[in-house]
């Protein structure tokens, strides 16, 4: 007990520490890209096509913003690129994949199903089905402790007399 | 029981701690390139300071060579410049400057601010076009490109002197042997 205890304090004082550190600005955190540059919007139809688009592409440089949300550079720079490329008549589909090889599948908001993001796609529902796992296995353990706990003879010759008093 | 009570609690909570952690030392910003072991992209990009003159990366076929995007408002750039500097006076390596979304002007004035012109020659991208080619989504970004013009390694952020001595160096002996 004691030593489990002092494990304990031990991965505490761990998580404190890892808690604890600040983040150091690793190299590429400094990294950047360039200043404001105006767009020109197309007619409207391209336009919500754009909107459409951009909200499920992700800024590469802010990472958590779509490029439809940021006006980052780069951001203006995708947004002008998928504008042009609906003005030229290609296809959604197209239009991703022309940005999935160039940005990898990091620029999708919607990751694709495939090898490296089954635990992505399927692990919420591992997780159920364990968790769901679990509490039938405390469920049943539980009824039959309580089946288990039944009156001694002596008991049960008890009770009956406290009830039949009436 | 009484293990199984602890135990499984506890292992859960080292595996959270364990992922956590490697989370948090993990750069979100180096995101893999996708470009590694692909061709150069192509392009026909106008040289810094002489504008008439047009570099393709298919000009630098058979040999081993280095194209840094950098700019003259990055400020890491800045700090990569001394190491890059190092790099080109050791003759090891060809640097192709690629002057990403900058005023030429500036560009050719940063550079003499910095103490000298790493780059056999800067070409410049202005409007950014060329750059989404090339996956850049900051600056600085250093490729590695092998004789057969395909990019070999890819260095996100500002390279240092161990990164230089440790990933570079590596990769170009191996394509230079």
């Amino acid at each position: 007990m004691i030593a489990l205890a002092r494990r304990a304090g031990k991965l505490a004082l761990l998580l404190a520490m890892i808690l604890c550190t600040p983040l150091l600005p690793g190299g590429s955190a400094l990294a950047q890209t360039g200043t404001y540059n105006p767009e020109t919007p197309a007619d409207p139809a391209t336009e919500a096509r754009l909107k459409a688009l951009s909200l499920e592409l992700r800024c590469l440089v802010c990472q958590n913003q779509t490029i439809a949300d940021s006006n980052a550079d780069l951001a203006v720079d995708l947004r002008r690129i998928v504008r042009s490329q609906i003005l030229e008549g290609k296809s959604d589909r197209e239009i991703k994949e022309y940005l999935v090889a160039r940005y990898g599948d990091f620029v999708l908001y919607k990751p694709p199903v495939q090898g490296n993001t089954t635990l992505l796609w399927f692990g919420p529902f591992a997780l159920l089905l364990g968790g769901a796992g679990v509490w039938w296995l405390l469920s049943r353990k539980r009824s039959l402790a309580h089946a288990e706990a039944a009156l001694s003879p002596d008991d049960e010759q008890k009770a009956k007399s406290l009830l039949d008093k009436d | 029981m009484r293990a199984l009570r602890f135990g499984i609690p506890l292992a859960v909570f080292v595996l959270l701690v364990f992922f956590l952690g490697r989370g948090l030392w993990r750069d979100p910003r180096e995101i893999p390139s996708v470009l590694v072991d692909k061709p150069v992209p192509a392009f026909t990009l106008p040289v810094l300071g002489s504008p008439d003159k047009k570099f393709s990366p298919a000009d630098y076929r058979g040999k081993v060579w280095l194209l840094n995007v950098w700019g003259s408002w990055c400020i890491s750039c800045q700090v990569e410049h001394p190491t890059l500097l190092a790099l080109a006076k050791s003759n090891v390596v060809p640097i192709v400057g690629f002057d990403w979304k900058d005023k030429p002007d500036a560009a050719i004035k940063w550079l003499a601010q910095q103490g000298g012109d790493p780059y056999v020659f800067s070409v410049t991208d202005l409007d950014g076009r060329v750059a989404i080619d090339y996956g850049v989504y900051g600056a600085p970004e250093t490729f590695l490109i092998d004789k057969e013009g395909m990019i070999r390694y890819k260095h996100i952020g500002p390279l240092d002197d161990k990164a230089v001595a440790e990933k570079l160096l590596p990769w170009i002996r191996k394509l230079n042997p």
